[in-house]
């Protein structure tokens, strides 16, 4: 319980919220940047890289999984990694069909 | 269900707690056991309203052609048969019956560890229901595309598919917010002592089913919405001619809906490998290995669905991956059965009523798990595809399988809530008409199945009339049994003789507190000292 007492009572400072959410705006430019370059087959891997990038910043910082413990760091890798699986299942019978 | 004040029990008894007093006392209450309590009752009455549709059901199959309903009719039926049983009573059924009553007193806790988000589960299931309820009666009326709600049917039909799949959306958000309490519980709120290695089999299970809940269910809350919206919008989503794909569905329904599977039968199975060390005297065999099973299942079973879709137009790589890999979940449901075999070898064996449902589980989950594999192997799978092989199966997994450990975990831990107890007699009568209606009734559709008969058909060949007659007559047999189970069941824990704190002789921590147990749940902090199923430090002979 005291772990659980001492990790929500940890504060951010500003000047590093606001600094992750400037990066956040720059890679929603870079994004819609993406989006009018004609790159192929990468382009969705160009675009699905950006969305990872931004999600880790709000997991890592306005979530603050970043000062947890190994224990809810664990979890949430277990649910990411059961939604990979679950995704990439259904999407690689689509490429044999 | 009983006001606040409760003259015959004890004061010290959750009965008795003061404060709020009536209906509010219940529905109010975020006492783990009287929302245990509150999840029993509604449970039962969902359970107890698809039964007697079920029997209409086999009424009408009972001979060729129309006996008592037309198409329209039966197709509505079957619907709703299933979604009461499978979204309103073994889904929740486990977690937030015998979850909420025995698992926070069997890991040492005086509750969950969030008590209002325990009874907030409890109220978006009613919320739930009530709208599958609501559907049934408004709109087009009852949705008849069978509980898979596939497209593109479910999509076009007239009937009120929409509110019936937000009910079942509302449900769903129950189902997550349980598993994420009984998480939570489970590694936050163990009494001193009661290390991961001393947790009750039945605990190990919970946990297994609670991650299928946080795992799997958002994925069938975004498949229905998505329904919705094709209905609503015309999105084009599962529309071939407008770049969708049907299969998609297929996959995402699937993807919730095979793990369901485990939410459903995980529990059943920690159940009876509570009650079979109890009932043959001897420590559990192979404990490490029916835990570790547990997360096997949860984790290998996540990996299956679409098995369910080998006739659907997936690819051949595809179908022989989901054949591999659902061959691989038979090897931890296959130890577990190994171990409780095991368990009961050389045991001193007490046969009554938890014991014997408790048995026919093996039995009958035996026989369903083996004709699951028939549907596993893709070349046998096209077969039996949509017939009622496949109907027969799946109710020897969850009526012959979950459905009997629950009615085996009714008898063996409901008297601890009430403080009253059943007659034997009458509990074993009801058994052995279950056990053979049962058996009456689900056999035939295999061998049906085999012989090509499909299923969601209300008419049939007449060469299948004999088979179908024979089911038909089951059905009563078990309706019979099932009743007087409910009424000895019900009538002995309101005014049965008293049952004392541990007459089963149990070494799990629930048998340490009083019947019915205190507000929470025990009068001094428990410590353990010793492995859930070592009798002999327990103190019990």
């Amino acid at each position: 319980m005291a772990d659980i007492e001492k990790d929500s009572h940890h504060i951010i400072r500003y000047p590093k919220l606001v600094m992750v959410w400037v990066f956040l705006l720059l890679l929603t430019g870079l994004t819609v940047w993406v989006s009018r370059l004609d790159l192929g087959v990468l382009h969705v891997w160009g675009s699905l890289a950006i969305a990872v990038m931004k999600a880790f910043l709000v997991i890592a910082f306005f979530m603050h999984m970043r000062y947890e413990g190994r224990l809810l760091r664990g979890l949430l890798l277990l649910t990411l990694v059961t939604l990979a699986i679950f995704i990439g299942f259904t999407f690689f019978d689509l490429s044999y069909r | 269900m009983n006001s606040s004040n409760h003259p015959t029990l004890p004061l010290t008894s959750f009965w008795n707690d003061t404060g709020k007093c009536g209906v509010s006392a219940w529905v109010f209450s975020t006492d783990h056991k009287r929302i245990g309590l509150l999840y029993l009752y509604s449970v039962l009455i969902s359970f107890l309203v698809a039964v007697l549709i079920g029997l209409l059901l086999k009424i009408e199959l009972m001979a060729p052609g129309r006996t008592i309903m037309g198409p329209v009719t039966y197709n509505a039926l079957f619907t709703v048969h299933g979604v009461l049983m499978i979204f309103l009573f073994i889904i929740p059924g486990f977690p937030g019956v015998f979850g909420n009553l025995v698992m926070p007193i069997q890991i040492g806790a005086s509750d969950v560890a969030f008590p209002r988000l325990n009874l907030l589960s409890w109220w978006l299931y009613i919320t739930g229901a009530l709208t599958i309820v609501l559907s049934l009666f408004t709109g087009g009326g009852p949705p008849d595309t069978g509980w898979t709600f596939y497209v593109p049917f479910s999509v076009r039909t007239g009937t009120n598919v929409s509110l019936a799949v937000i009910g079942v959306f509302i449900v769903g958000f129950s189902s997550i917010l349980t598993g994420i309490n009984f998480v939570t519980t489970i590694h936050r709120l163990r009494a001193d002592g009661m290390a991961w290695g001393r947790l009750p089999l039945f605990v190990w299970s919970i946990y297994a089913t609670a991650w299928i809940q946080i795992l799997a269910t958002p994925v069938l809350g975004i498949t229905l919405l998505l329904v919705v919206a094709e209905r609503l919008l015309g999105t084009g989503l599962f529309d071939p001619s407008r770049g969708g794909d049907p299969i998609m569905f297929q996959h995402l329904f699937w993807i919730y809906s095979h793990p369901a599977v485990y939410i459903m039968i995980l529990p059943g199975m920690g159940i009876v490998s509570e009650i079979f060390p109890v009932f043959a005297r001897k420590p559990i065999f192979g404990y490490k290995m029916i835990a570790f099973s547990s997360l096997a299942i949860a984790g290998a079973g996540s990996l299956v669905w679409a098995h369910h879709m080998f006739t659907s137009g997936i690819s051949d790589m595809a179908v022989l991956v989901f054949s591999f890999l659902t061959f691989v979940v038979a090897i931890p449901s296959a130890i577990k059965v190994f171990n409780w075999v095991s368990t009961l070898y050389k045991g001193s064996i007490s046969l009554e009523a938890p014991m014997l449902f408790a048995l026919s589980f093996i039995m009958l989950f035996s026989i369903g798990g083996l004709t699951g594999l028939v549907q596993g192997a893709a070349a046998t799978n096209i077969h039996i595809h949509d017939t009622q092989f496949v109907v027969g199966h799946f109710h020897y997994v969850i009526f012959g399988g979950a459905g009997f450990a629950f009615f085996s975990a009714m008898h063996y831990w409901l008297p601890k809530f009430f403080g009253r107890t059943y007659s034997e007699k009458p509990a074993m009568i009801s058994w052995g008409l279950m056990f053979a209606g049962f058996n009456l009734t689900y056999f035939p559709m295999i061998i049906l199945g085999m012989k090509g008969m499909p299923r969601r058909y209300y008419d049939y060949l007449p060469e299948f009339a004999p088979l179908n007659l024979i089911s038909t007559i089951g059905s009563w047999i078990l309706a019979a049994g099932l009743a007087i189970m409910m009424i000895n069941l019900f009538m002995g824990l309101l005014k049965g003789r008293p049952f004392g704190s541990n007459p089963w002789g149990g070494a799990t921590l629930e048998w340490t507190t009083p019947s019915p147990p205190p507000t929470e749940n025990f009068d001094e902090e428990p410590v353990v000292t010793h492995g859930p199923y070592d009798f002999n430090r327990a103190g019990v002979p």
